[in-house]
């Protein structure tokens, strides 16, 4: 087996007085496509988030090929620096439920702004390599257009290129087609497809688990503060195990027809 | 029955013009010190670190509450007396107006940066942009356009508190006015001239402005 690109350990995360997950361990191998389910509130989207520090977990390890991530300070929590949080986040792409393009920027500056500024990539080349991505998602075409003129299925897949373009090692993906209109789902969901075909590593927050069954080379079931079961999609969505996973669905195929 | 007599006036208006070319040259100083003063103002208020915040809440609330001829005169007259330094007319006034006007910007620009939507400073983080970048190329950019109407208010507003230094001997607009006036004895049709000299300066950067923030609603603010 090859060495995990990212592992978390320990991992534990509250807002206020509610803790959202603890003792969370989790490896991710190149190639992973781990899908996270859970009810709401069971804190899928804080895992991912904390996974590239948009949310700083209260405790726990956050290892990229093989080293942690920040260093423990004066208080006993661990401290990010932001030189350490920029190099992170390059090798972690993340692509949002409500897309987060720039509008200020057409849809290529959209994709070259992270190459120019922060790889100081020249702008030739940035525009050939988003021209690349753009055509990847099926959207060449629009370079030269605003966001504000997209529809959401095309907003996202210009995000999802936005991400590919800084080349990272991993992506993380929050619910991508949740503020969709069900018909633009598809759109969204082929590209994720394709990008899970090319076998790129991913993380993956959804409802969609027919597509999580699918994609996935592995489940992640959150529930009661923690990772509640995990395995093999055909392990934990056609035969889980425990109680809460079951009825988690039960009650998503109860309109199946 | 007054009789109005403007020759007296615009024969001598050569001294009106030299005033309103010094309130000119008083408010573009004061407008473009302002503006960076007020940004340093709002991104200190706006950070983490208290020895940064700190000072600058101090300064913003100090200006933005004390009366603005008040202020002229402490750095006219006090200025000199507690660091021994000379003090011209235009210096104190430029001063006086230039961190007066960063305090208010410093609230605009402060407004206007929290107003930008979390998604938008997360959409930053997650291609490894630094603060600074973040700051340069996503958030300043979109916030400007939203703070534009609130800052062309406030600098017509500049413009017309500048008649203050006239109390400092600085050769403003006002200050030359008064000069006329006594020198012609026709106060009112001096005055009135003054009040058109801004009413026409003013009411046309005001259109100007309204142009310009039509063509900024035009490019593809909104999203989402």
């Amino acid at each position: 087996m090859t060495d995990p690109i990212l592992q978390l350990r320990g991992l534990e995360k509250s807002f206020g007085d509610m803790q959202v997950f603890k003792n969370v361990d989790l490896d991710v191998a190149p190639g992973d496509r781990i899908a996270i389910l859970g009810a709401s509130g069971s804190g899928k989207s804080t895992l991912l988030r904390c996974i590239n520090v948009l949310e700083t977990p209260d405790a726990g390890d956050i290892r990229v090929g093989g080293k942690p991530v920040g260093a423990v300070g004066s208080n006993g929590r661990v401290r990010y620096s932001e030189r350490e949080l920029c190099a992170l986040r390059q090798r972690v792409g993340m692509v949002f439920q409500q897309f987060n393009l720039f509008p200020h920027m057409t849809v290529k500056q959209n994709v070259t702004e992270g190459l120019r500024t922060v790889k100081g990539i020249a702008s030739a080349k940035a525009d050939e390599r988003a021209l690349k991505e753009l055509s990847r998602v099926g959207l060449a075409d629009k370079a030269e257009t605003y966001p504000s003129r997209l529809s959401g299925g095309q907003k996202q897949r210009v995000a999802i290129a936005r991400a590919l373009a800084m080349d990272p090692e991993i992506l993380l993906f929050d619910e991508p087609t949740s503020a969709l209109d069900p018909a633009l789902v598809g759109e969204v969901l082929s590209v994720i497809e394709q990008l899970a075909n090319e076998g790129r590593t991913m993380l993956l927050v959804t409802h969609e688990i027919g597509f999580a069954y699918h994609m996935a080379t592995k489940i992640v079931f959150l529930a009661e503060g923690g990772i509640y079961e995990m395995g093999t999609p055909d392990a934990v969505l056609k035969n889980p195990q425990k109680p809460l996973t079951q009825a988690f669905l039960a009650e998503h195929q109860r309109f199946h027809f | 029955m007054y009789e109005w007599n403007f020759w007296p006036v615009l024969s001598e208006s050569g001294i009106l013009w030299a005033g309103f070319r010094n309130t000119l040259i008083l408010t573009a100083t004061a407008l473009s010190g302002g503006l960076v003063v007020g940004l340093f103002l709002a991104l200190g208020r706006l950070s983490h670190r208290r020895w940064l915040s700190l000072p600058a809440g101090i300064v913003i609330e100090v200006f933005r509450t004390t009366p603005p001829l008040v202020q002229l005169f402490w750095f006219y007259f006090g200025l000199p007396i507690v660091l021994a330094v000379e003090m011209t007319p235009f210096l104190a006034a430029a001063l006086t107006f230039t961190i007066q006007s960063g305090a208010f910007f410093a609230e605009i620009f402060r407004a206007g940066i929290v107003s930008i939507e979390k998604g938008q400073w997360e959409a930053a983080r997650v291609i490894g942009m630094n603060h600074a970048q973040m700051m340069r190329r996503i958030i300043l950019p979109q916030a400007v356009k939203r703070m534009f109407p609130s800052m062309m208010e406030r600098s017509i507003e500049l413009m017309k508190t500048t008649t203050l230094v006239a109390t400092v001997s600085y050769a403003d607009l006002l200050f030359q006015a008064n000069e006329l006036a006594q020198k012609t004895f026709r106060p009112l049709e001096v005055y009135t001239v003054v009040a058109l000299i801004y009413f026409i300066s003013i009411s046309a950067v005001s259109f100007l402005a309204a142009r310009l923030e039509k063509r900024f609603a035009r490019s593809g603010e909104i999203t989402q």
